[in-house]
């Protein structure tokens, strides 16, 4: 009888303090999402409110994966085309979609073990210097994948040729704290910047990868020690997003516009 | 025995009866949030609510409470607490709670917080055991504050993220890794239980 009554007196102040402290909750989510981007750019500046740093004007929807009678592969899709694809530009959640049959799709063959599916749409961030017409600085690419425990969520920034990593992030993740929560570690995060996302020219797969023991050439990354499972799995996300069958086909259009007498 | 007051049951836990300096627990918790002053401030208040109002609460309940069940009926009541503590550092103090990550959950296994309640207010008024669970909260956080400072003082050469100990390329003092790592708060807690066992020499262990 107590012990009824006191569950039922606890799940009651639970459950209202979720409820209440829940928008609070998701507004500092949202800011964390974009300290993450401004991080992960290298422009975060302490002294400044996040909100004021975060250029709306950086998002681009990109199509990944052809759809019949779509955009194709690695376009812009603007707000009126989003629209007519029952896409709100506003509101629309990758990490949503995939719940959706009409917005996401299956993840053939095993490239990223464990994740069934991801959205036909992902936001992308391309920050210019000042100005729309600036040229482009960094590009920001959403990642994520399976660790040990938990989908590891966060970004991975590119140079404009589109093959040098700026840097990498990961803002939700519930890997061990000390082992695999060291994917969080600066001094790792800091490993990854300048390295090669490709090789020799050969943008169809990416060279980049995450080793065990000393990393010997410049695509490749040391792993975490005591965390096999979760550096097997930044590996293989890393490689899934920036291969063929993500956001290759959207490097290749960005490395051509950048340098268009190459091709 | 002498009867005691709400006083004696608060300041006891502090340096007589410390959690940590004579019964040795809740150290898990006291090595990993102690890197920084900021985390450990965090968790003294959140430990030091939680002890104190699940003491109080545990003891509003104890005379009713049937015995075989006492051990879940105490959990519910912590964790119930534990995770209000959570909720809220979400939605007021993002960062914060971002570094304790697990830390904050897993107050709801710290030793202190269910010895109190079974220990104490299991067989204490509410007034009395609300304040030995302050106190006992407040003793655990002397000891988690002394070892973040020193920690984040030789550690990074700050306090409370305040650069005093000059560092980096053009500073003179190279910070001391070990102090960043788990170990060093066991060197720390062990330094802190010599000085308080020489001064007081009945809590030596025989």
């Amino acid at each position: 009888m107590v012990a009824g009554t006191l569950c039922l007196v606890c799940s009651v102040l639970v459950s209202t303090a979720a409820v209440m402290l829940r928008p609070a909750q998701q507004e500092n989510q949202r800011l964390d999402v974009q300290k993450n981007i401004l991080e992960v750019a290298g422009i975060y500046d302490e002294a400044r409110p996040i909100g004021a740093q975060f250029d709306e004007n950086w998002k681009k929807l990109v199509v990944l994966g052809h759809m019949p009678g779509g955009k194709p592969n690695g376009e812009y899709l603007n707000r009126k085309e989003a629209a007519e694809a029952g896409i709100d530009f506003a509101t629309f959640d990758s990490r949503k979609a995939v719940k959706s049959e009409k917005l996401s799709t299956e993840i053939k063959g095993g490239a990223l073990p464990q994740i069934a599916r991801r959205s036909h749409y992902m936001f992308v961030y391309e920050i210019r210097g000042d100005g729309k017409d600036a040229p482009l600085d960094t590009i920001i690419l959403p990642i994520y994948g399976k660790g040990l425990w938990s989908t590891l969520y966060g970004f991975i920034s590119l140079e404009p040729d589109c093959e040098t990593i700026s840097g990498i992030t990961f803002y939700e993740h519930g890997e061990t704290p000390g082992l695999g929560g060291e994917v969080e570690n600066k001094a790792w995060k800091a490993s990854w910047i300048g390295k090669k996302a490709f090789q020799d020219g050969d943008y169809s797969t990416p060279a980049i990868s995450v080793v065990k023991g000393k990393a010997s050439d410049d695509s490749q990354i040391d792993g975490l020690s005591g965390a096999t499972i979760t550096s097997k799995g930044v590996n293989d996300l890393v490689k899934y997003w920036l291969g063929p069958d993500a956001f290759g086909p959207y490097l290749d259009r960005v490395r051509a516009q950048q340098n268009p007498q190459a091709e | 025995m002498a009867k005691e007051t709400n006083k004696d049951v608060f300041l006891e836990p502090i340096f007589r009866k410390n959690p940590i300096g004579l019964l040795v627990l809740g150290i898990c918790s006291a090595l990993a949030v102690t890197t920084k002053l900021e985390t450990a401030v965090a968790m003294s208040i959140a430990v030091t609510l939680v002890t104190g109002l699940s003491s109080f609460a545990i003891s509003q309940i104890r005379t009713t409470i049937p015995y075989s069940i006492r051990i879940i009926v105490q959990m519910t009541v912590i964790a119930t607490l534990v995770i209000l503590v959570d909720q809220f550092l979400k939605a007021y103090f993002f960062d914060v709670s971002k570094q304790m990550s697990v830390f904050v959950g897993l107050i709801i296994t710290n030793c202190i917080v269910m010895g109190r309640a079974e220990g104490y207010a299991m067989s204490n008024d509410p007034a009395k055991s609300f304040w030995d669970g302050v106190g006992n909260g407040v003793g655990y956080s002397v000891v988690l504050l002394l070892v973040a400072f020193f920690r984040e003082l030789l550690g990074s050469g700050r306090i409370y993220g305040i650069e005093v100990l000059k560092t980096g390329a053009d500073g003179w003092y190279v910070p001391n890794g070990l102090m960043l790592l788990p170990p060093s708060a066991f060197f720390l807690i062990a330094f802190f239980i010599w000085g308080v066992r020489t001064w007081d020499k009945k809590q030596v262990g025989k």
